[in-house]
């Protein structure tokens, strides 16, 4: 138990503390790099509750693909950052209200958990007790049992908008250089290789 | 999900797995062909669907697959054909004159089988997630379609209006399905109606409701939530244009009446008000709005928006004459949409530039007498003038309408589509008394033959309408 809670008061502390340099760094690169920290930290708290399917999509989704494109977005566009955070402070009143509204949901939500904890179970699938078995274990055995259909369509949805990005993007453009594997690696010494007897004194 | 059970599932939903499986191959051939082989694959194409579509008709056996998220009833096989029959159209158009409208890449007709697809999923839907699976599906290749044409600023400001507006909609629709979600405790439609027929009512499951027909609407493009229409049909190529004109609003309307006449019909005290509300805005919008068009185009969007307003007269009536006639009249609006879509490409002067003003169809009579003919039809039709097939569907929604005690609607519903008559006869006076403006380029064999069809199929209805409106009837079994 003593380890656990060192390990949330680790987690906790590191995510609330980068959280905090998210808004107030001064550079949007470390921004993003912080970012990157409290996603990590948010993955331990939800390896600690023992949810580590989230833990690990959190790792893939956010860390691999959300923030390097937050990364890619900030180097890229020519953004004056200094000029937008300018203003940040008359914003202030209205930030602080979505923090309350915020607030107050979560401890409408936690407190309703802990006032009627029966409501948990009438709900038409229980979880699986976590011990028996892994939520990832749970989450593949409904996923392509019950859940095949849409699981397929899902895909289909996700392959309709990657030929959307490709067929209303791509441009093939005359004279570029393109790397020629094939060629690559049928290349030999003979026909890469010239050996040039140079006479000395004299150069090519 | 036992194996028995599964494979039973996958029985059921053959026709759509052979379609989604034909799409792959196409898009491999694609890849790997290369641009050239557009034409092929355009054709291949209208072959799966062809196969995929009788099979459909002719494949027995009704049933619910995969845990009751896919229902295969009458119902949902009479939409199905029309969805195919208007994709088969589309896809030929297109294929027709791909080349001049910048549409000659493989991955079009391969986005046009996986937006007919999505239809045929979201027509069988029988379940809140399914519907929205089967809708994203569907939306998520026409958003793509719409902007095809990535080098005409027109038809790029169309797709991205129409994905902007398109995933509000979708937004909507997400929240009125968790609020029903949440307040019956259950996802599928049987489910639901079950939950509703034996308790009282919530405000939060009407609230659910009225975002579910919020979302719905948007997709079938009905006043309040039209404004897309006009700017989408206009900018995006032609025959994307008429694409969008027939199987997304068959099946946008099929999944409309499912939730209507099935899950919700407890509550049709509650949703009859807001369907006769839409109806009646939407007739009024698009006669009035119609009568001031020049592009042909935008006119035939106020013209839809028209008409989905008095498939909904039929749908408010909530009985089983009401469902059959909107099913019926989506057929027939599917076919005069096609005929009337293949003249408007058939607008071509012979410099090779397609023209789409209203007045450039003055005096077509003495130039190209067959289209004027058909045109005409076409515009008598939907004008809804006996004994043209737009009359049967006009006059079966309003039988319904008025069976059910709601003459109010049929007596707007019938005004309006005198209002409407009038931009529907401009054309036709346009056509036989003006003078000839320009030559027009000579037409092309494949799209004459589909406004032929169009139009033989229209002036014979009268003929031949006995067994296709009983096989609207039986679908309408489905539900009473």
């Amino acid at each position: 138990m003593g380890l656990q809670a060192l390990f949330f008061y680790l987690f906790a502390f590191v995510a609330v503390a980068s959280a905090f340099m998210v808004i107030s760094a001064r550079n949007p690169v470390h921004s993003v790099l912080f970012l990157i920290v409290v996603f990590f930290n948010a993955a331990g708290l939800f390896l600690l509750t023992g949810a580590e399917f989230i833990a690990m999509i959190l790792l893939v989704v956010y860390i691999g693909a959300v923030a390097v494109l937050f990364l890619f977005v900030v180097m890229m566009l020519d953004v004056d950052f200094a000029e937008l955070k300018a203003g940040v402070l008359q914003y202030a009143p209205v930030g602080m209200l979505v923090g309350l509204v915020v607030a107050a949901e979560l401890i409408l939500v936690v407190g309703s958990s802990v006032l009627s904890p029966e409501a948990a179970n009438s709900i038409t699938m229980p979880i699986p007790n976590p011990a028996e078995r892994s939520n990832t274990a749970a989450l593949g055995d409904v996923l392509y049992t019950h859940y095949v259909y849409y699981f397929q369509i899902a895909g289909l949805v996700l392959l309709v908008a990657m030929i959307g990005a490709i067929v209303l993007t791509l441009r093939h453009r005359q004279n570029i250089k393109r790397q020629d594997i094939s060629r690559q690696v049928a290349r030999t010494p003979e026909t890469a290789v010239e050996v040039v007897k140079v006479k000395s004194g004299q150069g090519l | 999900m036992t194996p028995e059970l599964f494979y039973q599932s996958l029985q059921f939903a053959l026709p759509e797995i052979v379609l989604a499986v034909g799409a792959l191959a196409f898009l491999m051939m694609g890849v790997f062909i290369g641009d050239k082989s557009s034409q092929l694959i355009s054709g291949l194409s209208i072959a799966l669907l062809a196969v995929v579509g009788a099979w459909i008709m002719i494949a027995p056996g009704n049933g619910e697959a995969f845990g009751g998220a896919f229902i295969v009833d009458p119902f949902a096989r009479f939409m199905k054909v029309a969805a195919i029959i208007g994709s088969i159209f589309a896809l030929a158009m297109s294929a027709v004159q791909g080349k001049a409208m910048h549409l000659d890449k493989p991955e079009y007709p391969v986005l046009l089988v996986i937006a007919t697809l999505g239809m045929l999923l979201l027509i069988s839907a029988n379940d809140l997630i399914a519907f929205y699976l089967g809708l994203e599906l569907m939306s998520l290749s026409l958003y793509v379609v719409a902007a095809f044409n990535r080098d005409s600023l027109r038809s790029t400001e169309a797709g991205l209006k129409y994905f902007v507006l398109g995933a509000l909609s979708s937004g909507m629709l997400l929240y009125g399905m968790s609020l029903v979600y949440g307040f019956t405790g259950n996802t599928g439609f049987q489910e639901i109606a079950a939950v509703l027929s034996s308790e009282t009512r919530g405000l939060g499951l009407v609230f659910g409701l009225v975002f579910i027909l919020a979302g719905a609407c948007f997709k079938i493009s009905a006043v309040p939530f039209h404004m897309w229409t006009p700017d989408v049909y206009e900018g995006a190529p032609t025959p994307v244009t008429a694409f969008f004109a027939t199987g997304p609003k068959i099946a946008a309307m099929a999944i409309l009446i499912r939730i209507t006449s099935e899950t919700f019909l407890p509550l049709i005290s509650d949703w009859r008000q807001i369907i006769v509300f839409v109806a009646i805005a939407s007739m009024l919008l698009g006669s009035f709005a119609a009568v001031g068009q020049k592009n042909i185009k935008r006119l035939m969007a106020y013209s839809s928006i028209g008409h989905m307003g008095y498939a909904l007269v039929g749908l408010s009536a909530g009985s089983e004459s009401g469902v059959s006639g909107v099913a019926l009249y989506m057929l027939i609006y599917m076919i005069m949409s096609v005929g009337t879509f293949a003249c408007i490409m058939s607008m071509r002067r012979p410099d090779g530039e397609y023209v789409e003003e209203v007045d450039e169809l003055a005096g077509l009579f003495a130039r190209k007498p067959f289209m004027a003919v058909v045109l005409t039809a076409q515009m008598f039709s939907m004008a809804g003038i006996p004994p043209l097939a737009g009359f049967f569907a006009k006059y079966y929604v309003f039988l319904a309408a008025v069976e059910a005690g709601l003459f109010t609607l049929a007596v707007i519903g019938f005004l309006t589509s005198v209002v409407a008559a009038y931009y529907y006869l401009r054309i036709v006076k346009l056509m036989w008394f003006d003078e000839p403006k320009g030559e027009f380029e000579r037409t092309p064999g494949e799209l004459r033959f589909i406004f032929g069809i169009s139009g033989l199929f229209i002036t014979a209805y009268v003929l031949y309408g006995g067994p296709i409106g009983s096989a609207a009837d039986a679908a309408a079994r489905s539900f009473f």
